[in-house]
């Protein structure tokens, strides 16, 4: 049962520090487990940096390398969580022939009902825009796909979990040993 | 105030860390720092190695048998690689060291500069923490910061790598201790709760055993352990880097757990009903296999590093912190008690290993000599007061299966890493540690040869250490392995060996060498007696094999005697 493999998000709260990323991702290549997607940005507290790591394993492996990862000195906290547990979004721009915008209708339609935006358009080509859920983001690709796409790229996962990550109550809670 | 250059900061910086001794070696980027230590050598004291890794094995030694943060130092480059194995070791082995390499200068990195290397890249996971200085104001922050983080928790090396401008560069120097990175929990809370829970579990027990590992030795925490097992009653069984937190005599020690581990604790782990397990990892030296270990059992694991529970062995109870906290918490609540029929089946067990392996071993009949006759006249001649230093092989599993230890933080050997090479320098950084005590360095001709220039070292710092070479003329485990599980094809595993006498001789150091049973006590006396660093190569039976063994695979109770 425990080596079903299931996407994870996993997000990791670190100091804002040179090489950590390296020390983070020796800890999945150890495993011989491949990063789906990798988002470093910043957060709600000044200082501290939010990594969403995106990654396909078992819920035992899971457990064992987020673990791992809180132990790194400059890693604040880590978590793991599944689709259920988080609000993610996931972006990606398509650059497609202008021709085909004007010459076929039905492109139009997708764009629409899929509430992509149009970035911009000019003579040559537009760059149509779209947030949303994996499977939306993959659908759209299907669909533009058969029309023909010049460029195609995606970003990696954000998500925030439904329950509270209490980040700042650890930091906190650090202070305060601090200064007993 | 006036202004000091990095360098000389890094020199200050150590000496408020309480460092006198340091183990390394110079070269172009690490020479402003070589240049404070040439001033300031009447307060540290510089041990010239005779390669990097023999420095940072030399530290490891350092840290293992006191308990204090080792410290090494090297160039950039070549000497920051030549740490990397050391590093290694000190990082599984959960032993507290700085390491401090130079570096290009800040304006010269990423360009393939001479001696440039990614040593931060190289080091990252083989390091609890590493930094790279290329400001000199960082300096006394940032060693401060290395020391805590090597020492606190569950201890491991750091890597502080330094370019050479900020070396060069003056600072206002500044230090204050650490005692807390925002980030970074040493220390889990104890959860009462649970030592609760433990205690209760201990308290009706029937048949309870205790596999207790180097986070005892770590965490000071001997004491504590000796009144446990004396109030409940409790047999206590040790991984390697426990040994000698309880002393060999004691009548509730029951020997060595893992591969070539005592027959008794080994099966029997596989038949108690609360396993208590104290500061170790449950490493797969240890387990056999995990899908059969200690199933019947109740696990209870105490343990400073949470990353640990549930690794390798899901536990019923954890009991997260300090070992020498949370066994007082549990000493107030468990129950005095004896489990004499229990611990009679470990006796009926070792009586049966005595007559199959132990005898045969210590009181051999046959002509060769074994390895554990030499351990056994060790044993006679230094009333286990040693510290044996073992290097990796089958010597090492003799010496940890024969010693006779008396007090903590005797047994030194690179457990995890198995890193042949090891002994000799470690020999040296604890006997320079501990200048009275009696330290041993245990050596295969194999392992020997791999760091066999520390002999440099031993003659030019006169480290009276005692240096054991048992000689089969063979990678000794290997060869054991190539008989049991490959037909006999000893693939590269003899070897023609140099007159090791003669090398030691070379160095100035006494030496000599032991052929016949007869001559093996007087040999070991005479090294015993002497205050001087000395060499005795034993010549043993060229294949004699190491039992009991668990075979890869197989359970620790399928565990063989022959």
């Amino acid at each position: 049962m425990n080596d079903l493999k299931n996407k994870y998000t996993v997000s990791v709260y670190t100091e804002d520090s040179v090489g950590l990323l390296n020390r983070i991702s020796a800890i999945f290549q150890r495993r011989h487990i491949n990063i789906i997607s990798f988002n470093s940005s910043m957060t709600e507290i000044k200082n501290v940096q939010r990594w969403t790591i995106l990654v396909l394993t078992s819920e035992s492996l899971i457990k064992k390398i987020v673990g791992q990862i809180n132990k790194q000195v400059e890693v604040i906290n880590a978590y793991f969580h599944t689709d259920e547990e988080t609000i993610y979004q996931e972006s990606c721009l398509f650059k497609i022939k202008s021709s085909l915008l004007f010459d076929d209708r039905q492109i139009q339609n997708i764009i629409k009902e899929s509430n992509a935006i149009i970035v911009t358009v000019n003579p040559e080509f537009f760059v149509i825009e779209k947030s949303g859920r994996t499977q939306e983001l993959d659908e759209l690709y299907q669909k533009l796909n058969n029309y023909g796409i010049l460029q195609y790229v995606r970003s990696a996962r954000i998500a925030v979990t439904k329950s509270a990550l209490m980040i700042s109550e650890i930091l906190t809670d650090f202070k305060k040993n601090k200064n007993e | 105030m006036s202004k000091i250059t990095g360098s000389e900061a890094v020199i200050k910086c150590l000496l408020k860390e309480g460092v006198d001794i340091i183990y390394g070696y110079p070269g172009g980027a690490i020479m402003p720092v070589y240049d404070e230590l040439y001033k300031y050598q009447d307060k540290i004291h510089h041990v010239l190695t005779r390669h990097e890794q023999g420095a940072t094995h030399s530290a490891q030694g350092f840290a293992r048998i006191s308990g204090r943060v080792g410290v090494a130092i090297a160039t950039s480059g070549p000497g920051a690689t030549n740490l990397v194995t050391g590093l290694a070791d000190a990082q599984i082995d959960s032993t507290p060291m700085v390491c401090v390499t130079g570096q290009v200068s800040s304006h010269l990195l990423g360009s393939d500069a001479f001696q440039e290397t990614d040593i931060i890249g190289i080091s990252t996971p083989i390091t609890k923490w590493n930094y790279q200085i290329t400001d000199a104001s960082e300096i006394p922050e940032i060693f401060a910061k290395a020391f805590y983080i090597a020492r606190s928790g569950r201890p491991g090396p750091v890597l502080i790598d330094i370019t050479k401008d900020a070396q060069f560069d003056k600072i206002d120097f500044k230090y204050n201790k650490i005692n807390g990175v925002r980030s970074y929990i040493p220390v889990p809370k104890i959860n009462i709760d649970n030592i609760k829970l433990a205690a209760d579990l201990i308290n009706n027990s029937k048949k309870p055993l205790i596999v207790w590992g180097q986070g005892v030795i770590l965490g000071n925490a001997e004491q504590e352990l000796i009144e446990l097992v004396e109030k409940t009653g409790i047999p206590a069984a040790w991984t390697i880097l426990g040994a000698s937190a309880i002393p060999t005599d004691h009548p509730l020690n029951v020997g060595m757990l893992g591969m070539h581990g005592n027959y008794a604790p080994n099966v029997l782990t596989n038949e108690c009903d609360v396993l208590i397990a104290i500061g170790m990892r449950f490493d797969d030296r240890v387990t056999g296999d995990i899908s059969r270990y200690a199933k019947q059992a109740k696990i209870i694991h105490f343990e400073i590093d949470p990353a640990e529970i549930n690794k390798n062995i899901e536990v019923d109870i954890p009991v997260l912190g300090d070992a020498k906290v949370t066994l007082n918490e549990l000493l107030k609540i468990t129950f005095n008690n004896s489990h004499e029929k229990w611990l009679g089946e470990f006796k009926k067990l070792y009586d049966i290993e005595y007559k199959k392996v132990i005898e045969l071993e210590l009181n051999p009949i046959k002509k060769g000599l074994t390895m554990g006759e030499v351990i056994k006249e060790i044993n006679i001649q230094t009333k286990g007061d040693a510290a044996i230093v073992s290097d990796v092989g089958q010597h090492q599993m003799v010496a940890c299966r024969y010693s006779n230890f008396n007090k903590s933080k005797s047994n030194i050997t690179s457990g995890g890493l198995g890193t042949m090479g090891f002994a000799l320098p470690a020999a040296v950084g604890a006997k320079m540690a501990c200048p009275d005590r009696e330290v041993i360095a245990v050596i295969g001709d194999g392992g020997f040869q791999m760091t066999i220039q520390e002999l440099g070292t031993v003659f030019q710092t006169k480290a009276a250490v005692k240096i054991v070479l048992l000689n089969n003329d063979f990678l000794g485990m290997v060869r054991q392995w190539q008989q049991l599980f490959f037909d006999k094809r000893y693939a590269s595993t003899e070897m023609i060996n140099p007159d090791f006498v003669k090398i030691a001789e070379g160095y100035f150091i006494k030496a000599n060498r032991v052929t016949e049973r007869k001559d093996l006590a007087n040999a070991v006396e005479d090294m015993i007696k002497s205050d001087e660093p000395y060499f005795l190569e034993v010549v043993v039976e060229k294949e004699g094999n190491v039992f009991p063994m668990i075979t890869t695979g197989s359970s620790v109770s399928e565990i063989r005697l022959s």
